[in-house]
């Protein structure tokens, strides 16, 4: 079943073309790295996909169709169309609903079910983590028609999701990545996905800024909430460390704007061993 | 009544004269004396209809190892506009923590002056501003240290937030020192939303304005801390932001 299916996508920054036609498709249960040579575009292809402003789309589209959720698989964070699909009274495809991702806000594409895992997580002065993300997640629900989450049903989410990373909840208190180290904030988004529990999750260089432990914790994180039969990855990695970690279903090469090689996850070890110049071509 | 003052003074250069205007008593001025060793708090809260003008004058002098604790929180009126006087003697403490706020076309400013007559006497002053449409805020703050005046020490933090670039934020912090033995800090500075924070905040599903508000709650934030009756006066300002947004 297709999750996310981007097709002949071209973008600019200001005049500067850099996705140049890629295509590429996720289905759901499916775990994408993305690989690629610097300046590339793969950082750009996730701000695309999240809208953030200053990346203009020039060409193509991007479909977006997050699988019905069911409660039991969730963590309790059903979408409130389900008892209507079990009525009878909404059909599957009515609640799936396929997106248009690219005529989304920002924020109605984090509704949706998207996650970008910031490659340079933003410190956010005065805002504590608890705050930012109960505000976050409930904002999400009431854009899907969900009723909020009230305070003690969030904290309870935060300490599980926060202590399944090693991250204790005083760290939760203090304000968003402000005096956190670069593998602290890489681990904070993570927490942030355990809790936000995204359909698809788009990893911008997640294992940049990690130690050897810390890469071992991210990467179970990884496993351990995304790696279901109704959810998909696409993991932005410069190295393929990660990977070991988090075994990927496909490898891309991402080139000059655009998808130049894909294969199973041992075109990860090949492009270690012989760089993108051999094989990127 | 005297007559209305003029742009070419100082203190009311950034002002709306004409709204000074209709101000019933604009010249009275409020007198507080703070007995030696004695610790008042006062807050002055102006959240009056912006058909109104609201002009308060303030006086205050601090005796000996007295302390001042001042909240301000001037959001309301075409025109708000608190002005305080402020003389320490030694050993004498003042603080004093202020938001304003300004839409559509309000004018709010804060004119204070902090006189340090006699040696270790200690003023704190924190100043957060929001200003959106075409609003106009402004702080003129003198802090004057006479010649004896030593082991002064006084620190100015003012900060404004422009929502929209028709808007105007005015920071002049002023220091006339005339002792040698003292600590005069100061910073200004006027900027704008981050950004990078806006779509970050976007990206985990806060709409813009909610985006806004919390980054701009995170922004008063400090300013009400401790202070005597901090839920009322938080309330208020969350409740002027919520209308700019």
């Amino acid at each position: 079943m297709p999750m996310l299916t981007i097709t002949n996508l071209h973008a600019s920054v200001g005049d500067k073309p850099i996705l140049k036609g890629l295509t590429l498709s996720l289905g759901a249960g499916e775990i994408h790295a993305i690989m690629g040579p610097n300046g590339a575009g793969k950082s750009t292809l996730g701000y695309v996909l999240s809208g953030r402003p200053g990346y203009e789309v020039t060409g193509g589209s991007v479909m977006f169709t997050p699988p019905l959720r069911h409660p039991v698989l969730d963590t309790g964070l059903g979408f409130s169309s389900d008892a209507a699909v079990q009525e009878g009274s909404l059909a599957p495809h009515q609640v799936r609903g396929d997106v248009d991702l690219l005529s989304l806000a920002p924020h109605e594409r984090a509704a949706a079910g998207l996650f970008l895992g910031f490659q340079y997580p933003v410190e956010i002065p005065g805002v504590s983590n608890v705050q930012f993300l109960r505000e976050a997640l409930n904002a999400q629900r009431k854009h899907r028609g969900e009723a909020p989450l009230s305070g003690g049903e969030f904290l309870k989410i935060a300490r599980e999701q926060a202590g399944a990373l090693g991250m204790d909840m005083d760290m939760l208190k203090r304000p968003v990545n402000v005096g956190f180290s670069g593998g602290e904030k890489k681990r904070n988004e993570m927490v942030q996905m355990g809790i936000i529990n995204p359909a698809l999750a788009i990893l911008d260089e997640t294992d940049s800024g990690l130690d050897i432990d810390a890469l071992r914790v991210v990467g179970d994180g990884i496993n351990r909430i995304m790696r279901k039969p109704d959810k998909a990855v696409l993991l932005i990695t410069h190295y393929q460390r990660l990977l070991d970690y988090v075994k990927p279903d496909f490898v891309h090469v991402l080139a000059d704007g655009r998808i130049t090689r894909t294969g199973g996850a041992e075109l990860a070890l090949e492009l270690e061993r012989d760089g993108y110049r051999e094989l990127a071509a | 009544m005297t007559t209305l003052p003029t742009r070419k003074d100082e203190a009311f250069r950034y002002s709306d004269i004409a709204a000074l205007v209709s101000a019933p008593s604009r010249d009275a001025v409020e007198s507080v004396t703070v007995g030696a060793g004695e610790r008042i708090t006062r807050q002055i809260i102006n959240i009056a209809d912006v058909a109104h003008v609201f002009v308060h004058n303030l006086s205050i002098i601090v005796e000996a190892n007295g302390q001042c604790e001042l909240h301000v929180l001037n959001v309301g009126g075409k025109l708000g506009r608190i002005v305080i006087d402020v003389a320490l003697h030694d050993g004498a403490d003042f603080t004093l923590g202020a938001v304003q706020l300004g839409a559509g076309a309000q004018t709010v400013e804060l004119i204070t002056t902090v006189r340090h007559i006699e040696p270790n006497a200690t003023s704190r002053q924190m100043v957060r501003s929001v200003l959106g449409g075409q609003a106009t805020g402004s702080y003129l703050g003198k802090v004057a240290v006479a010649r004896d005046a030593q082991k002064t020490d006084s620190v100015q933090s003012v900060k404004a937030m422009l929502l929209d670039r028709t808007a105007t934020a005015n920071a002049k912090p002023e220091l006339e020192i005339y002792a040698d033995d003292v600590k005069c800090a100061h910073g200004a500075t006027v900027g704008e939303l981050d950004q990078q924070a806006m779509f970050y905040l976007a990206a985990r599903g806060l709409p813009p304005a909610e985006a806004k508000k919390l980054l701009l709650q995170a922004f008063i934030a400090s300013v009400f801390e401790g202070a005597e009756g901090e839920a009322a006066l938080t309330k208020a300002a969350l409740a002027k932001l919520e209308e700019m947004v």
